[in-house]
């Protein structure tokens, strides 16, 4: 094992304030800069704008056919790219095949349609494991699926970003793509919950 | 001078067991969890650009982390010491000045080593982002057989262990991408293509595994004709 940081272990909100101190003090980092960056992930790249995906392909055959085809222009027709969506491949779950995405080797995540990854995935029990027996990793999440459904797991490994097109849930057939949308979890676009009618 | 160190190999969790029970989700969670996780992405990313780095270089600091520092703190702390990494490759900051800072900052006193004369890597994108135009050819067809090479790579890989050695099908020809392996040691971009490959669940992990199949993707490298 090799590490660089070998110094006794600081508290980590203190040693992100100490080095945020150095880099400001040197000219070398804009704490507005920052607050951007941060304003951006809290509030205007998170899973809505994936939702807003999910709802307009459950009601344009023809949006959902280029979806599939080419993921990345699609979603960029809704304004929906920028850092970690440089290729997008969307993958639909259906009555025989359920798609869920991971990343074992760090948590590469569609930023662009679901923004910063949720605690769960960055989880290294979830990296270890859904690779290795996804049925039981799911049904420990609270998805349990058909033994005839085949599961399809997606491990990105290149700059490639896997986006899941959950299946449309009985009874939303009166609803509006707004309202549809509305009931797109972040969860069901990642492969680990199923889309339900609250 | 290129400088490779080497991953700690803790960041190849893919198939490894012992870990427990899988994490609950948590639909209402924020972004960030404690005001410091924000400032440690935003400075990370913005360390990153300051280091004169790469993502590929970034990721493999974080791979360099022995299991204390990458876990202990969650995703937002190996983040954080990942940046310290390239910051101290490229000399913005000497070794001890974080912690010699941290001691100033609640009432001790150290000394703090002086700003060093800043190296950046010898390295200029020829692009924006991973993806590549290139002209070569692509070796590996949709529907053909493949290896997952058995490498040991001195550095940087994207290569997962629970791949090496296995058959699978290439699924989708993807875009030409830098490769990780040399663009993250500022070596050379070497784009070439990459593929996701099919593999049956029973050829990476045995008999008496789940039936499921599994994608991920192979860099050309990565990658040899299986007959």
């Amino acid at each position: 094992m090799s590490t660089d940081v070998t110094a006794d272990r600081i508290p980590i909100k203190l040693r992100t304030e100490a080095l945020e101190q150095l880099l400001v003090e040197r000219g070398l980092v804009d704490p507005n800069v920052m607050d951007a960056f941060i304003k951006t992930y809290e509030k205007d790249v998170g899973p809505l704008n994936g939702a807003k995906v999910v709802a307009k392909a459950w009601t344009d055959a023809e949006f959902k056919a280029r979806l599939l085809e080419n993921g990345t222009t699609t979603v960029a027709e809704l304004g929906f790219k920028g850092p970690q969506g440089e290729h997008i491949v969307v993958v639909e779950n259906t009555e025989s095949v359920h798609n869920v995405v991971v990343c074992t080797l760090c948590s590469c995540y569609p930023w662009p349609l679901l923004g910063l990854p949720p605690t769960w995935y960055k989880d290294p029990v979830y990296r270890a494991r859904v690779v290795k027996e996804p049925r039981a990793v799911l049904g420990e999440m609270g998805l349990s699926l058909p033994e005839s459904t085949e599961i399809t797991v997606w491990d990105s490994s290149s700059e490639v970003r896997f986006f899941v097109l959950p299946q449309r849930p009985a009874g939303s057939e009166d609803l509006s793509e707004d309202e549809l949308a509305a009931l797109v979890s972040r969860d069901s676009m990642v492969g680990v919950a199923e889309v339900v009618v609250s | 001078m290129t400088v490779i160190h080497a991953a700690s190999g803790v960041a190849d969790l893919g198939g490894a067991d012992g870990w427990g029970t899988a994490p609950v989700l948590d639909p209402n969670e924020p972004v960030f969890k404690e005001e410091w996780e924000g400032r440690a992405f935003a400075m990370s990313l913005l360390s990153m650009r300051i280091s004169g780095a790469n993502l590929d270089a970034f990721r493999h600091a974080m791979n360099r982390l022995d299991s204390e520092h990458y876990f202990d703190d969650g995703y937002y702390g190996r983040w954080l010491y990942g940046a310290e990494n390239l910051l101290m490759d490229s000399d913005i900051i000497a070794p001890g000045t974080v912690e010699a800072r941290a001691t100033n900052m609640t009432g001790g006193h150290a000394e703090e080593p002086a700003a060093p004369e800043p190296h950046k890597p010898d390295y200029a994108p020829t692009a924006a982002g991973s993806i590549r135009v290139i002209d070569a050819p692509q070796r590996f067809r949709v529907g053909q057989r493949v290896r997952a090479k058995i490498m040991h790579a001195p550095g940087h890989t994207r290569l997962q262990k629970y791949t090496q050695g296995h058959v699978g099908t290439v699924a989708i020809v993807e875009p030409a991408q830098v490769l990780p392996d040399t663009h993250a040691h500022f070596i050379a971009e070497n784009a070439q293509w990459v593929y996701t490959v099919r593999f049956d669940s029973r050829e990476l992990f045995g008999p008496s595994a789940e039936q499921f199949s599994l994608n991920t993707d192979l860099y050309e490298d990565y990658m040899e004709e299986a007959s």
